[in-house]
């Protein structure tokens, strides 16, 4: 087993805020949408829980002040790169600060579905300045593990065409745009985010899992990186 | 430093800050006016009031959801979304566009609640430079007595009770003030401010406004706005 630091902050802590006193475990779950990152969340919170460990999840667009907030704001298609950004930095912040803080306090393992890279890839996608938005993402703490759902855009297509069963406008990105027709656009764009995430994976430190696999092989990897992380 | 983007629009950009009862407002109102008695076209624009960032504010103040890291944010997201719904457009459009507070006031705000001055200063990187910046200089206990003697009631973020500075809210909000005026003061050459006396009359502070902004752009407010013809 891996001797694991004390969580730590990026580049700007957060104010009045001890990490020494944080002694849970942050997770975070990362990768572009309809990877199925759910399914596998949902997994491995019922594993950890069955083995006894206090398991707390959250994730990207959940928190309780933003929520219906941004909701409304992607109904009217008026969000601007700059709004959506600082909009999901917003909701990324009130749960860092209201739920997974509060929950490591507690000692309990902390899974994030989604952390503020996804945000920033967003955004970069969108052609807005990646330093920007990651220095804004200096108040958060480094994780102890993330773990990233690599898929290809063939895969992402095709579970998205089975599950969700159409191109949605803004997974599509459809307000840069990125193609003539929604689902070029979507291909495009889905590639440019799995490209900046790439980048973020060198760049964080990311554990890369290979998400073209099957569902259980998915699970039995992410477990496997998990038990290093909560000492399983 | 605050390393905003230079404004290469056709329009121009004037904003007021300083502190809650410095006058600010009327000065700006004022200034406005008169601009658009000339034949320009002026836009404003006021802190805090996106139409789809509005309701999340307005939430985490009523429920106090807010701490200073979020406050800054979505006060942020507030500001982006005038940006790229109002400001940007206009000022590319040749308007005059006429703020009433602008990232400074985040830079003063959020600072004196306990965010880091680089952070925010960051976080504030995309807005367009102005063209005149004005500071409304008044002392704290001139800028209370106009507040806290024709206002009923304060509110909790307003008077800084999320800080701890004091139970009684008047004294907080003296308090919070205190602490948003000492930043304004040590960014305003930073910032390159223009420093208005906010104790002299209404009268003579607008005529010192209007005498900067005829000496700043006046070559442009003459040649490159956009005009109304009347």
């Amino acid at each position: 087993m891996t001797a694991l630091e004390p969580l730590t902050f990026y580049s700007d802590p957060l104010p009045g805020i001890a990490p020494n006193d944080l002694q849970g475990k942050l997770i975070a779950i990362e990768g572009p949408d309809s990877v199925g990152r759910t399914t596998q969340v949902e997994r491995i919170r019922n594993w950890l829980e069955a083995s006894g460990h206090a398991v707390v999840d959250t994730g990207l667009a959940r928190s309780a002040l933003t929520k219906d907030g941004i909701q409304r704001a992607k109904t009217g298609h008026t969000l601007g790169p700059l709004t959506m950004g600082l909009f999901y930095m917003s909701d990324f912040a009130d749960r860092l600060e209201h739920v997974i803080i509060p929950a490591l306090r507690a000692g309990f393992v902390v899974i994030t579905d989604r952390y503020f890279y996804s945000v920033v890839a967003r955004a970069v996608a969108r052609n807005l300045d990646s330093e920007w938005l990651e220095r804004v993402g200096g108040c958060s703490l480094v994780p102890h593990t993330v773990l990233y759902m690599r898929p290809t855009v063939e895969e992402i297509v095709a579970r998205t065409v089975r599950g969700r069963k159409y191109f949605e406008y803004w997974e599509s990105g459809m307000d840069v745009p990125y193609g003539s027709n929604r689902f070029r656009s979507f291909v495009r764009y889905q590639a440019k985010l799995i490209e900046v995430l790439d980048g973020f994976a060198e760049k964080y430190g990311f554990t890369t899992v290979d998400a073209t696999r099957s569902p259980d092989e998915i699970f039995a990897e992410l477990r496997r990186h998990i038990s290093v992380v909560v000492g399983l | 430093m605050a390393q905003f983007v230079p404004n290469t629009y056709r329009g121009k950009l004037i904003i007021v800050e300083g502190i809650d009862g410095s006058g600010k407002s009327t000065q700006l109102a004022l200034l406005s006016q008169w601009l658009r008695s000339l034949g320009l076209v002026v836009s404003f624009s006021e802190w805090n009031s996106s139409p789809i960032v509005r309701g999340t504010t307005k939430r985490g103040k009523k429920k106090q959801m807010f701490t200073p890291t979020t406050f800054s944010l979505v006060h942020a997201t507030d500001f982006a979304d005038r940006l790229e719904r109002h400001i940007l457009p206009m000022l590319e459009a040749g308007a005059v566009v006429c703020a009433d507070r602008y990232a400074y006031t985040a830079f003063a705000r959020d600072v004196a609640r306990g965010v880091g001055p680089e952070w925010v200063r960051n976080l504030y990187r995309f807005a367009v430079k102005p063209d005149i910046a004005f500071y409304f200089r008044v002392p704290l206990s001139v800028a209370l007595d106009r507040i806290l003697r024709g206002r009923a009631s304060l509110k909790y973020y307003e008077a800084g009770m999320d800080l701890n500075l004091s139970s009684n809210i008047r004294k907080s909000f003296g308090l919070f003030q205190k602490r948003i005026r000492k930043q304004y003061e040590s960014m305003s050459k930073e910032m390159g401010f223009n420093v208005i006396d906010a104790t002299g009359s209404i009268q003579e502070q607008q005529k010192e406004v209007r005498q900067v902004v005829l000496n700043t752009i006046g070559d442009a407010l003459e040649n490159d706005i956009l005009r109304v013809s009347r």
